[in-house]
């Protein structure tokens, strides 16, 4: 391997490493606040790529289907709370918010030709139809089961993967698509190229995770997360002793209880020692300890990029590495 | 005829009767469910029964089916031969991967079994020796002395005989002393310890049995086949087989075969019916699948067996599970330490949870025949002072000494092996499980056969005399009318009698007992008060910690009074009565 293969093979296991990191990131928060290990993770950056290929092909999203069944699902659940509340005022809203945005959105499809439209246009409609999903899928799958044992949730998030995987097939079938890159440009550095699509990717995670960062350590709204999780949700003041901290400016309404926990054994006074033995688990996934995790899925996958580089071994293992990236502590 | 066997006979009868009746299609599919259900039956017993989750059992599945196709494709070894080294091979593997990845708790067991799910699965479709991704063919037929079992029909017997003697093992298993010791894993590991039951060890036995029925399973398969690649022992298949448990009834031997059934039938027709709906081809039952499973966990998480079982109740009622125990003779006990002899020191042990002092310098001593009452407010320390005593949460420093001997440094298990036994303040009995198999758990160390005797019942005097000894207890607190209730559908005061029970089948010398007159009513509590003055008198040493002071003034020989972790005053009964400090204590102060 000389130095240039070494360069080309670390960028790309660099720019991997960036989007796993994020991902990464991404299964800690959703672990914390939530405690599902959220398996059908991958579903949801197949289904934005798959999206976008198909916007720039001009074909019709079958994952636009997908969110309309899926918020139908979600304001049937959820109107029958309201109806049973007698809350009538607030089922226009849900009712728009669920199934009115999925049906504007393949209007939209229908009245504009999508495939002349600018790159990022595309991209960003394509998040627009895939990431309600993910709060579409918490709603449907995991919330009725709020205070289930990890392993319970688990199992859940096990079987949601397969109906995604199995839903994708449906809607996109399994050929592989191509996108084009964001942009075309190219450097050159110690003789080996580098493409500015990498540069953008890198960036664009490091962006995310800074800025995720912030969110959750330095404001009074990460802080507190500030879901309306149902009539279900448990209550987050149970401890008197927290006065001081900002979740109580929202009595009531942060449920987030054991993201909660986790907040406070970062906290002076062991208040909260009583519930060690749970909240122990989850700071140990906890966003403080995310640097050295985001460094080890770093290294698992430059270290798999020489690997491959090297004896183009035909099968690859980067599931198996990913997984233990984001297992080990 | 007994009527616990009614299911085993009627399921005989249908297994012999069914070829008599199915097409060889169905025949065929009905091998698979078989072959399924085997798998299903160790998550059975590994994830219902020992509470430890596993995706990865397709790839012991593999492990058993590859062994043989190897071995008698490329040295002709005989199957039957193939099937020893499978089973020793997975032995040993799930031995090394269950040492590894056992001791992990909570949802990180479950992702590791994912991780060796699917390491195995690659580990099939990359070795060379093993074909690749095309897998290896030309696997010959079983063969039994000169009878080749080619068919499908024939087949079948061989498969059904397998699982029904696999069933017949799980149940008796599950009916014994090894077999508590594994339902108490999922009760809670803390009391199993407590009694003595090796938890490390029970569980890695179930991790075992439940590989090794997969690779029977894996076996049978080759050679039903007669031709293997890495597909079906995928991670995909992996969550399948959990999934046939789940549906089927996580907890029940029977789910194992009723959710086999059902996904295997639902899966085929699926199959056929999907593909024409939606216009193309391709694995669409997996979406089904994925829903159907989040909805049973949501509304019927224990199964269709447990439904099955619910009609059952409501069409004959009052069927509970009773049986004549086998007589059996009194357990020999150990020698009880002399009146008066110190049983238990307790010199200067402290233990903190972070900054916060929870017991601080606390001594005190019990002897063999007195009752020691441990009391003081809600929060001074005195359950965790027991906690440490008996190892359930080891005390940070200090000086622990049980007949003369150091234990602050032993484990639950070894304590307990030496003659101490306590109940707990939040009682620990497992709800599901009859009284008497409950505080035949407290007898676990006084018994020795394991896992393969009990599944072989050749445990049976063992078995008599364990019971027996249980029953004795349950008569001598007074509850022998409860003897076959699930434990759970007793009063709160009632089940910590249960659990004082267990605590005296284990034959201690010192009882710890945690507030054992909570809940009681009055009459309830003079029989628990005679019952504690009988113990004492036999020079059983008794250490107390009870809030009701009536109970524990007409009670103790001594007390001792804690406050904020600490000692506050100990004496006679009268004298602490009469101590202005604990008077303070307790009532704010004497003006």
């Amino acid at each position: 391997m000389d130095f240039q293969v070494f360069l080309l093979l670390g960028q790309d296991g660099v720019t991997n490493g960036a989007i796993y990191a994020l991902l990464a990131l991404a299964l800690v928060l959703v672990f914390t606040v939530t405690r599902v290990i959220f398996i059908p993770q991958g579903e949801f950056i197949a289904f934005g790529a798959l999206t976008l290929a198909a916007l720039q092909a001009g074909k019709f999203p079958g994952t636009v289907w997908l969110l309309l069944a899926a918020g139908s699902a979600v304001a049937v659940l959820d109107g029958i709370v309201l109806l049973r509340e007698r809350r009538f005022s607030r089922l226009p809203p849900l009712i728009l918010a669920n199934v009115g945005f999925p049906l504007a959105c393949a209007a939209l499809l229908w009245l504009v030709p999508m495939s002349n439209l600018p790159l990022w246009a595309l991209a960003s409609f394509s998040m627009l139809l895939v990431v309600p999903l993910g709060p579409m899928v918490y709603r449907i799958a995991f919330q009725p089961l709020a205070s289930a044992s990890t392993l319970v949730l688990l199992i859940v998030a096990v079987a949601v993967h397969l109906a995604l995987i199995g839903l994708g097939l449906l809607m996109f079938g399994a050929e592989g698509w191509r996108t084009p890159a964001f942009t075309e440009t190219n450097f050159e550095i110690a003789g080996a190229p580098l493409q500015g699509q990498t540069l953008l990717v890198i960036l664009a995670s490091a962006v995310l995770i800074v800025a995720l960062y912030f969110f959750f350590e330095r404001t009074i709204y990460g802080k507190a997360p500030d879901g309306d999780f149902g009539p279900h949700g448990r209550q987050a003041v149970l401890y008197p002793g927290c006065r001081d901290w900002c979740f109580f400016r929202h009595p009531g309404r942060a449920h987030y209880d054991h993201l909660l926990r986790f907040r406070f054994l970062d906290g002076p006074q062991g208040i909260c020692r009583r519930h060690h033995w749970r909240s122990g688990l989850v700071s140990r996934c906890g966003i403080g300890r995310l640097a050295g995790r985001i460094a080890r899925v770093l290294f698992l996958l430059l270290g798999e990029r020489f690997q491959r580089g090297y004896c183009f071994h035909p099968h690859s293992s980067r599931p198996a590495l990913a997984f233990s990236g984001f297992a080990a502590h | 005829m007994k009527r616990r066997h009614l299911p085993i006979v009627l399921f005989v009868l249908v297994v012999l009767a069914a070829p008599y009746f199915l097409s060889d299609f169905r025949i065929a599919l009905t091998n698979y469910i078989g072959l399924y259900a085997l798998v299903a039956l160790g998550l059975v017993l590994l994830t219902g029964i020992g509470g430890l989750t596993s995706f990865g059992q397709a790839a012991f599945v593999g492990l058993g089916a590859y062994v043989t196709a190897y071995l008698s494709t490329v040295h002709g070894v005989s199957p039957w031969i193939n099937l020893l080294v499978g089973l020793g091979l997975t032995l040993l593997l799930a031995y090394v991967i269950g040492f590894v990845t056992l001791r992990m708790s909570g949802h990180f067991l479950p992702l590791a079994t994912i991780a060796w799910g699917i390491s195995l699965y690659y580990l099939f479709g990359n070795l060379d020796m093993l074909g690749g991704n095309t897998g290896i063919s030309g696997i010959p037929a079983l063969k039994i002395i000169s009878w080749e079992i080619r068919s499908e029909r024939e087949f079948y017997y061989l498969i059904w005989v397998v699982l029904l003697l696999a069933m017949l093992a799980v149940r008796n298993l599950l009916d014994s002393r090894a077999g508590r010791a594994i339902r108490a894993l999922k009760g809670g590991v803390v009391m199993a310890e407590s009694f003595g039951v090796n938890t490390p060890r029970a569980k890695m036995a179930v991790f075992l049995i439940a590989a090794l029925t997969a690779a029977i399973s894996g076996w049978l398969y080759a050679h039903l086949q007669r031709f293997v690649n890495p597909t079906p022992f995928s991670l995909t298949q992996g969550i399948e087989f959990l999934f046939m448990a789940v549906v089927g009834g996580i907890g029940h031997v029977w789910g194992a075969i009723a959710g086999a059934l059902v996904v295997t039938e639902l899966k085929q027709r699926l199959q056929d019916l999907l593909p024409g709906l939606l216009g193309q081809s391709g694995n669409f039952e997996i979406i089904f699948f994925g829903i159907a499973m989040v909805l049973i966990l949501q509304w019927a998480r224990h199964g269709l067996w447990s439904l099955i079982l619910r009609l059952a109740r409501r069409i004959a009622p009052n069927r509970s599970w009773r049986r004549p125990l086998a007589p059996s003779g009194p357990l020999p006990r150990r020698s009880l330490p002399a009146s008066g002899t110190v049983l238990l020191e307790v010199k200067e042990v402290s233990k903190y949870f972070g900054g916060l002092a929870a017991n601080q310098k606390m001594s005190l001593n019990v002897k063999a025949g007195e009752v020691m009452a441990l009391i003081g407010p809600n929060g001074a320390g005195k359950s965790t002072l027991f906690n440490c005593i008996s190892a359930v949460n080891p005390a940070d420093g200090g000086e622990i000494k049980f007949l003369d001997e150091r234990i602050d440094a032993l484990s639950a298990r070894e304590i307990a092996r030496r003659g101490m036994s306590r109940t707990f303040q939040h009682v620990r009995l497992l709800q599901q499980m009859t009284v008497l198999e409950n505080v035949a758990i407290g007898a676990h160390l006084r018994g020795r056969r394991g896992v393969l005797a009990a599944a072989m019942r050749l445990n049976r005097t063992e078995e008599a005399g364990l019971l027996a000894e249980a029953a004795r207890q349950i008569e001598r607190v007074g509850l022998t009318e409860h003897l076959f209730d699930p434990a759970g559908s007793l009063a709160l005061g009632k089940q910590r009698i249960v659990e004082i029970a267990r605590a005296l089948a284990s034959d201690p010398c010192l009882l710890l007992l945690d507030e054992p007159a909570a809940g009681l009513r009055h009459m309830e509590k003079q029989a628990l008060a005679e019952l504690l003055r009988k113990l004492r008198a036999e020079d059983i040493g008794i250490l107390l910690v009870e809030h009701d002071m009536d109970f524990v003034m007409g009670l103790a020989d001594r007390v001792v009074v804690m406050e904020f972790g600490e000692k506050l005053a100990e004496g006679l009964p009268q004298e602490i009565q009469e101590n202005p400090l604990v008077l303070e204590a307790y009532l704010g102060g004497v003006e």
